[in-house]
């Protein structure tokens, strides 16, 4: 629709909108988070949620402790191979339109942890992630400034067409294959519908 | 669609990614393969609103009493030691403030003491009440948090929690000018601090410190003689003294008990010994007693943060034997401890002369005490449980490390 | 306290056929340790517990340590005759000293206020020899502990009453904190690597330069 025209019923007390902006306006400003704490980050998260920063703002103060009633998971803090099963399974769970933030450095990438035997190198391996916040941890104001760029992705999604979001396609699962432990390692490292290692080529931007 | 999914489907709402051990609809009383009659087992954990982190514990239940628990842990196990192994004695310093991520610089006072005693170093006198003030800062926003997360297990929902965050803001305000980071400090080096205190800095703290106790009286008024807090935790989870001492107990929860044990008096680090405080003790050891060890701990600790904010002198705040660059204590080994907010942190070192510790040991308090938590439990409700663990207070970062 | 030698001592008496040495510690720390035979250390620890000068009623912390097999190179000089003259001739032998694994226990004293006492429990060796006598029934404290370090080590403590795995999952093959554990091949490239971490993505990615 013309901007021009919707500028100016909207000074005449008509407001036009359309179905798809009325579904994500709604969708975005009740984001349910999955109170879900993994780590050092879970505090911050939780110091989000507080008084002083104060996340109802954003209409997602609704912290679930049930996969079921929730359709964000924040993945705050160090994934290990011993966690990463229940993660994959909890965001299984969840009912669609699910999203993933992924907070702070270790949820991301291992972060300082990276190195470590039982540490897991980035949810990402198992799940698609919607909004990454380095930092270790992220200041609550990162967590604020990821909600907002979560919404924006939520307000520019099309219902229809090509491009149209996962939980609208029935072609695309909505769930993902829940890794087994191994006798040194999870099975499979990483679940390659969502993750492939990146390619080395030396002598190039190192 | 097989049959098991079936039987799913028309149970549990189309529970089928649930794990296989978990067996079929959880409403369904079942009794064990052993047959003895209506006992339940379920699992709480690894994600569930109460457990403080990823903590899980296989629980048998004989109606709502329970008759096992067997905690478990791992799931946060990022693998400190292993790390701290492979790399040089100052870059193992940001990850103990990752360890109990409440505290961080009661870990790095822990960790520097440790290997101050192995490379004979000694912290100058600004440091050491630097030193002080931080730590006892660190246990008055732990305390005050357990406070409010203990509450809000019992299910009172938000206020006391928002109440307790309140007041940490304030500290982590503090912190966060000190060190440049709110939580994850990395403030303390072998034989001093990593900086002096910014101009204001102790006028800053002079004013959250003399308007701590309002808070606590508020927060003590609005709980100490709360009704349902005194039904949910007065003769619940006793732990009985004995049990305590030999199964290694520290801090608030062993003091809950009656045993006067506080390291920062049987055996003074740093500049303990110039301080006038108590050692609150409790009589029966049950969760209220535990509640109550960190509220009069907090008052406490105020008293010591006045006398160490008056008497704070000027000076150096490294030691000038400490070397940065190429530090690499003499081969041997030692055990630094000190109070932590949680009890008995300490940290065990092996030298062998190179620049990386041969081997590097965090002894964690919050993981011993959770050594007694069958104990504490058996006999009560499920809903006790989440209360009992919560008065450990445990943090996973510490637990499984 | 006692000194580690009068303690030494009178457990010695206290424990007929207990052979207990001192480990001294040459750091600034003078943290001394005993090293108790495997045989009586449950004897041994028992008197340390229950004597009353001693009362040692609190097992702070309880730790494993991994010593690999050592390379020691001995030298010795040696009067030969050569070629018909008598010269000094330095003869070097390596000698290896067999690994082993070792448990070490921090005691202290709740009533008197007294430690710490250090404990040391060594086992044969690194691969079979790794039975230790568990110390859980006299402190219940080391329970959790002793199930790390047979998690992260691989001791087996014997008269253990749940001697599980704790930190890592039931079915992991490996004890990781050993100092020759190999970690699973998960790296993955980073822009911008050290050497270690180029050896280790080459061997990861084998098809790659």
């Amino acid at each position: 629709m013309d901007e021009q025209l919707r500028h100016e019923l909207g000074r005449q007390g008509i407001f036009v909108t359309t179905l798809e902006e009325l579904y994500n306006w709604g969708r975005k400003n009740s984001l349910w988070p999955l109170g879900f704490g993994l780590a050092c980050c879970a505090i911050e998260m939780i110091a989000t949620s507080m008084a002083r920063f104060d996340l109802a703002r954003f209409g997602a103060e609704v912290f679930r402790p049930s996969p079921r009633q929730a359709d964000l998971m924040i993945v705050a803090g160090t994934v290990t191979k011993k966690m990463a099963p229940q993660v994959v399974r909890l965001y299984n769970q969840m009912a669609e339109p699910k999203y993933v933030i992924a907070m702070g450095a270790c949820a991301i990438s291992g972060g300082p942890f990276k190195q470590g035997y039982n540490v897991l190198k980035g949810i990402d391996r198992y799940l698609p992630v919607d909004v990454h916040i380095p930092g270790c941890p992220p200041r609550p104001e990162a967590l604020l400034d990821a909600f907002m760029a979560l919404q924006q992705k939520i307000a520019q999604q099309s219902l229809t067409g090509e491009h149209r979001p996962r939980h609208l396609r029935a072609d695309v699962p909505g769930e993902f294959p829940v890794p087994v432990f191994g006798a040194h390692d999870l099975q499979p490292p990483s679940n390659p519908q969502v993750w492939s290692a990146p390619q080395m080529r030396r002598g190039e931007g190192a | 669609m097989t049959p098991d999914h079936a039987h799913q489907k028309a149970g549990g709402g189309g529970e089928g990614t649930l794990p296989q051990a978990w067996g079929g609809p959880s409403y369904e009383l079942r009794s064990s393969p052993e047959g003895d009659g209506g006992l339940l087992e379920i699992s709480m954990g690894p994600q569930h609103p109460s457990t403080h982190g990823v903590f899980r514990m296989d629980v048998v239940l004989d109606g709502e009493r329970v008759v096992k628990l067997k905690p478990v842990f791992g799931y946060l196990h990022r693998n400190h030691e292993k790390i701290g192994e492979g790399t040089t004695y100052l870059g193992s310093m940001p990850y103990t403030d990752r360890l109990d991520y409440f505290c961080s610089l009661t870990n790095n006072w822990a960790y520097a003491l440790a290997v101050e005693k192995l490379a004979g170093l000694e912290a100058p006198e600004r440091a050491q009440y630097i030193r002080v003030i931080t730590a006892e800062l660190t246990r008055l926003q732990n305390h005050a948090c357990l406070g409010g997360f203990l509450l809000q297990d019992m299910g009172a929902s938000g206020t006391p929690l928002m109440y307790a965050f309140r007041e940490r803001e304030k500290i982590l305000d503090l912190f966060e000018s000190l060190t440049g980071a709110r939580m994850m400090c990395n403030y303390m080096r072998f034989g001093g601090c990593r900086c002096d205190l910014p101009p204001g800095w102790l006028e800053q703290a002079r004013t959250v410190v003399a308007e701590f106790p309002k808070f606590l009286d508020e927060f003590e008024s609005l709980l100490n003689g709360n009704e349902i807090l005194m039904s949910r935790t007065q003769g619940v989870g006793v732990l009985p003294r004995d049990l305590a001492i030999n199964a290694s107990i520290t801090g608030p929860v062993l003091r809950a008990s009656g045993v006067n044990y506080d390291i920062r008096k049987a055996e003074p680090y740093g500049i303990y010994d110039r301080f006038q405080f108590r050692v609150p003790l409790g009589d029966h050891g049950d969760v209220y007693d535990r509640y109550m060890m960190r509220v009069l701990e907090m008052r406490e600790s105020i008293k010591i943060l006045e006398q160490a904010m008056a008497a704070i002198p000027g000076g150096p705040i490294m030691d000038p034997k400490a070397k940065i660059r190429g530090f690499r204590p003499k081969a041997g080994e030692a055990y630094g401890r000190i109070e932590g907010p949680k009890g008995e942190l300490g940290f065990y070192l092996i030298s062998d002369g190179s620049p990386n510790p041969c081997r590097y040991r965090v002894r964690p308090p919050s993981f011993i005490n959770l050594t007694v938590l069958e104990d504490m439990c058996l006999g009560h409700h499920v809903a006790d449980v989440v209360v009992i663990l919560g008065s450990v207070d445990i943090v996973l970062g510490e637990v499984d490390r | 306290m006692e000194t580690l030698e009068q303690i030494k001592a009178r457990a010695e008496a206290a424990v007929p056929g207990a052979i207990l040495g001192i480990l001294l510690n040459s750091s600034p720390s003078a943290q001394h340790s005993l090293v108790v035979d495997n045989e009586h250390a449950l004897a041994v620890a028992g008197f340390l517990r229950d004597d009353p000068q001693l009362r040692l009623d609190y097992l702070s912390n309880a730790t494993g340590v991994d010593w690999l097999d050592r390379e020691v190179k001995e030298s010795n000089i040696t009067r030969q005759v050569v070629d018909g003259v008598e010269r000094d001739i330095e003869v070097t032998s390596v000698r290896v000293v067999p690994g082993y694994l070792e448990a070490v226990y921090h005691l202290y004293s709740m009533e008197l206020r007294h430690g710490p006492v250090i404990l040391r429990l060594r086992t044969g060796n690194r691969s079979d020899l790794v039975q230790i006598p568990s110390l859980t029934p006299l402190w219940r404290g080391a329970e959790f502990q002793e199930r790390e370090i047979y998690d992260l080590y691989g001791i087996q403590f014997t008269g253990h009453p749940d001697l599980r795995r704790i930190l890592m999952w039931d079915g992991f093959e490996d004890h990781p904190m050993r100092k020759d554990y190999v970690d699973p091949d998960d790296f993955e490239y980073e822009p911008t690597p050290h050497d270690e971490v180029l050896e280790r993505a080459a061997r990861h990615y084998p098809t790659t330069k």
